[in-house]
């Protein structure tokens, strides 16, 4: 622990420097991959719908002696249309899937269900869902991701500055999108648990990113009267100054969301607390990465275009030589312009 | 150029920001007390019970889905749900304007009676019968034979009607009051060729559930007519009581189902008229209520009917609780390891955000009938990351500020000044996302986004008057200020090895 504190003091100081802005290019291409095959899964597999989106019934029945193969028995001798999945849950729980069923067939599910097990209908949870019910929260998902990162664009374009919001949004989108692949290359249930998971992913990407782009922001103040640094160096100087932030926030978020999923997967088998936790889980790891390896370059890459950061690059060019040295070697000291060269403070209260 | 010797400024009082904390804590306390809330009010998933949500359901005929009409159905419905009993049932309508949801969550174990007592329209028609045969449909045996006076069309329909199959005793609601209709009987044990209907539903003004005195346990609902009602009824059962059967039925016809379709021997004058039909006293009382509230403005898609028992509700809560224990505990342990003795200032912040979360529970639950279910306890474990965040982005910029060689007093200070910035900004966007998710959401999601969203106002709070404060204080202890190893801020765990080369010029 006391190693990565050092480490920290050295990332802050400069003297050791992950490369993370002009490596640009390889993040982008391991995105790239990802968000390929991501596209590539979601149209060879699709995403595993649970049955709220399909529409379905389901009973789950907590009786240890049942086995899977009764319960089977007990539903297909009804004759119910279309396919019926039973499935064994943690020790004692039984759970049986099936299509859209009126609920005067779901009656008669239920009862046979309670003769067969010799259980009261109370203690069987069931869930009936229309079959148009998915639609509808489908849509008010849509509805709500795109009013989402409208909202956040104008709150970052103020907060911070426009070009900063896209870059944050670039970000959540690539995010939103690795996370989904992930969903269809595994083949988890997608329930409107995990679709919270996901809306709950964009706001944590974004906090990760206002924590990065923050301290960028107060790298970049002065950065052009200073013309010692590009922005691109000092936004790489910044990502550094905050790495062991990042990685420390990551942490802390994932242990709770770890926690989740262990009780969640491990205690109650399947339900509301599994898969809100997965699609977290993979979310935050997605989201840290972005925040580091996607959105900061991707900011930079905005801003060198403008004309006041070109002339920038130029002055700093002609001072002699790049002032970020290479990545993770510790800095030749006493070289006049060196690593530890990073912009003055001043003007703080 | 190193260490600026400018006296430390203290930015705020930290002594007045902790009395304030302690105010705000007993005042939460003192209204818990006042309200009499002892508990926090738990969902049904956690305690078990019946949800249903019912949607709108878009039809071509006069039922257009109105703002104002699923108002009034929302408190029709309320009406029928309170006249189960059940204390704590709750009727809301979720989203807006035309686009909403009707949710309705019923504690305990009534589910399915919960179930057929809202999803009912309850529109009521009183049909004369025209032709009646067994159920079956196609050309068996006991094919109808055609009524005289009937269309050709409603003949080949009452022909092919198979009232055994389900799905056409799924009482749709949809007859039109001025139609020739063929319908089936609730049991599915007959079908009915039915002519226009002569009385309504809104001519009842009363109805109630009786035995019968002479029967053995015979339920019925006895209705009373308004005076339209009554004259209506009176004339229809004055035309019938002549003519040979089935046409002296008058059928009684609920959401497009035959209850029961007695033979009128006599007119009936008096403005009363009872519906029989093998009732139990619950079925009878449930058919009095919802006939007595009048039926819907709109028929209804059961969208999601969801019912937990309340072993599985105790299950969840104990997962859940559990989830929350353990994530608290990780935090606490990686905050220890790494912070060492600031760490427990996040130990302690943390705990200060769960007692205000849970005394907020326990007053919202009084005063907006807040309950807390499976995934609004998931929001506040998320939570916690968020919220440790926030002291993590103020402490790493302590240190960022100490390895300038600042002291660690001057450190606080001027590292609150940047840190400030990215925390209101990072909750913001945390907060916005909360509330979009609640207003763009139905059911379980509200109850995640409301916690979320409150844990991270509570972080905000949290933050400003009592972690701030705190550090500000033992800043000026010599244990922290002098470097202890334990203390978090030794020079080796800051990293700040060459104290000297911070900046040059």
């Amino acid at each position: 622990m006391a190693k990565l504190s050092g480490l920290g003091g050295r990332l802050y100081s400069g003297e050791t420097s992950f490369n993370i802005i002009e490596r640009r290019k390889r993040w982008y291409s391991i995105s790239a991959l990802f968000i390929l095959a991501s596209i590539g899964a979601l149209v060879i597999q699709g995403l595993h719908l649970g049955i709220e989106f399909k529409g379905g019934a389901s009973y789950t029945i907590n009786k240890p002696s049942v086995t899977v193969e009764q319960a089977r028995a007990s539903v297909e001798n009804i004759g119910i249309p279309g396919e019926v999945i039973v499935q064994k849950i943690g020790d004692s729980k039984i759970r049986i899937q099936t299509g859209s069923l009126t609920p005067a067939e779901s009656q008669v599910v239920e009862n046979a269900l309670t003769t067969t097990f010799s259980v009261p209908a109370e203690s069987i949870d069931t869930q009936l869902v229309g079959p148009s019910w998915g639609k509808e929260i489908t849509k008010k998902a849509l509805y709500g991701l795109i009013a989402f990162l409208l909202a956040v664009m104008l709150f970052l374009a103020m907060a911070f500055e426009p070009k900063m919001a896209i870059a944050a949004i670039v970000a959540v989108i690539h995010d939103v999108f690795i996370t989904v692949g992930i969903y269809a290359l595994v083949g988890f249930d997608v329930t409107p648990a995990t679709v919270i998971g996901f809306l709950t992913i964009l706001g944590y990407s974004l906090y990760d990113t206002v924590v990065v782009f923050d301290k960028v922001r107060e790298n970049t103040k002065s950065v052009a009267a200073n013309s010692k640094m590009t922005y691109s160096q000092a936004t790489n100087l910044a990502v550094n100054q905050t790495l062991v932030r990042s990685a420390n926030t990551s942490i802390i978020a994932l242990l709770p969301v770890a926690a989740i999923l262990f009780v969640g997967a491990g205690l109650l088998g399947a339900g509301t607390l599994k898969d809100l936790s997965l699609a977290l889980f993979i979310g935050l790891a997605v989201g840290t990465y972005s925040s580091v390896f996607i959105a900061p370059p991707f900011l930079a890459q905005l801003r060198e275009k403008e004309p006041a950061m070109q002339a920038l690059a130029k002055r700093v060019a002609a001072r002699g030589g790049a002032p970020v040295v290479a990545d993770v070697k510790p800095a030749r000291p006493s070289t006049g312009s060196g690593p530890r060269n990073q912009p003055k403070r001043r003007g703080r209260k | 150029m190193s260490t600026p010797t400018k006296p430390v400024k203290t930015t705020g009082r930290p002594v007045r920001a902790l009395v304030l904390l302690a105010v705000l804590i007993l005042g939460l306390l003192a209204t818990a007390l006042i309200q009499g809330a002892t508990s926090v009010r738990l969902g049904l998933d956690l305690r078990g019970g019946t949800s249903v949500t019912l949607q709108p359901r878009a039809s071509n005929d006069s039922n257009k889905i109105t703002s104002e009409a699923i108002d009034q159905a929302v408190s029709i419905i309320r009406q029928r749900v309170n006249s189960l009993g059940v204390a704590e049932s709750e009727v809301t309508a979720q989203g807006s304007g035309t686009n909403r949801q009707i949710v309705i969550s019923v504690p305990g174990d009534s589910g399915r009676r919960v179930v057929d007592l809202v999803g009912q329209t309850a529109e009521l028609r009183f049909r004369q019968v025209l032709a009646e045969s067994s159920a079956l449909g196609g050309t068996g045996a006991a094919a109808a034979t055609p009524a005289a006076g009937v269309s050709p069309e409603i003949n080949a329909k009452f022909a092919t009607l198979d009232c055994t199959n389900t799905a056409n005793l799924q009482g749709t609601g949809a007859d039109a009051p001025t139609d020739v209709i063929v319908a089936c009987s609730r049991t599915g044990a007959s079908k009915y060729i039915l002519a226009p209907a002569e009385v309504l539903g809104q001519q009842v003004s009363k109805a109630s559930a009786g035995i019968d005195q002479q029967g053995a346990s015979a339920w019925y609902v006895l209705l009373t007519f308004n005076g339209d009602g009554t004259k209506a009824f009176g004339a229809l059962t004055a035309r019938v009581t002549s003519l040979p059967s089935p046409q002296n039925q008058v059928a009684i016809v609920l959401d497009g189902l035959v209850v029961s379709a007695p033979s009128i021997n006599e007119a009936i004058p008096s403005g009363n008229a009872q519906i029989t039909g093998n009732f139990s006293q619950l079925e009878a009382q449930d058919l009095a209520n919802v006939l007595k509230y009048g039926a819907l403005p709109l028929a209804f898609d059961r969208g999601e009917v969801q019912q937990v028992s309340p072993t599985l509700g105790a299950d969840q809560l104990e997962a859940g609780l559990i989830a929350g224990a353990l994530g608290i505990g990780l935090v606490f342990l990686f905050s220890l390891l790494y912070y060492r003795a600031l760490g427990l200032i996040t130990v302690f912040s943390l705990i200060i955000a769960a007692a205000l979360l849970y005394l907020l529970f326990l007053v919202l639950g009084e005063a907006i009938g807040f309950t807390l279910t499976l995934a609004g306890i998931a929001g506040a474990i998320v939570a916690i990351g968020i919220t440790a965040d926030s002291f993590i982005v103020f402490f790493e910029r302590i240190r960022d500020e100490a390895r300038e060689g600042r002291s660690l007093r001057s450190s606080v200070e001027s590292g609150w000044a940047r840190a400030r910035h990215t925390i209101i900004v990072a909750d913001m966007v945390s907060i916005l996302s909360a509330v979009l998710l609640y207003f763009f959401a139905v059911g379980g999601v509200r109850g995640f986004a409301f916690t979320l969203g409150l844990v991270t106002l509570i972080d905000l709070l949290v933050v400003f008057i009592f972690t701030k404060p705190i550090v500000t204080l033992i800043a000026k202890s010599n244990f922290f200020s002098s470097g202890h190893p334990l203390s978090g801020f030794s020079a080796k765990s800051i990293g700040k090895s060459h104290p000297t080369t911070t900046l040059e010029a």
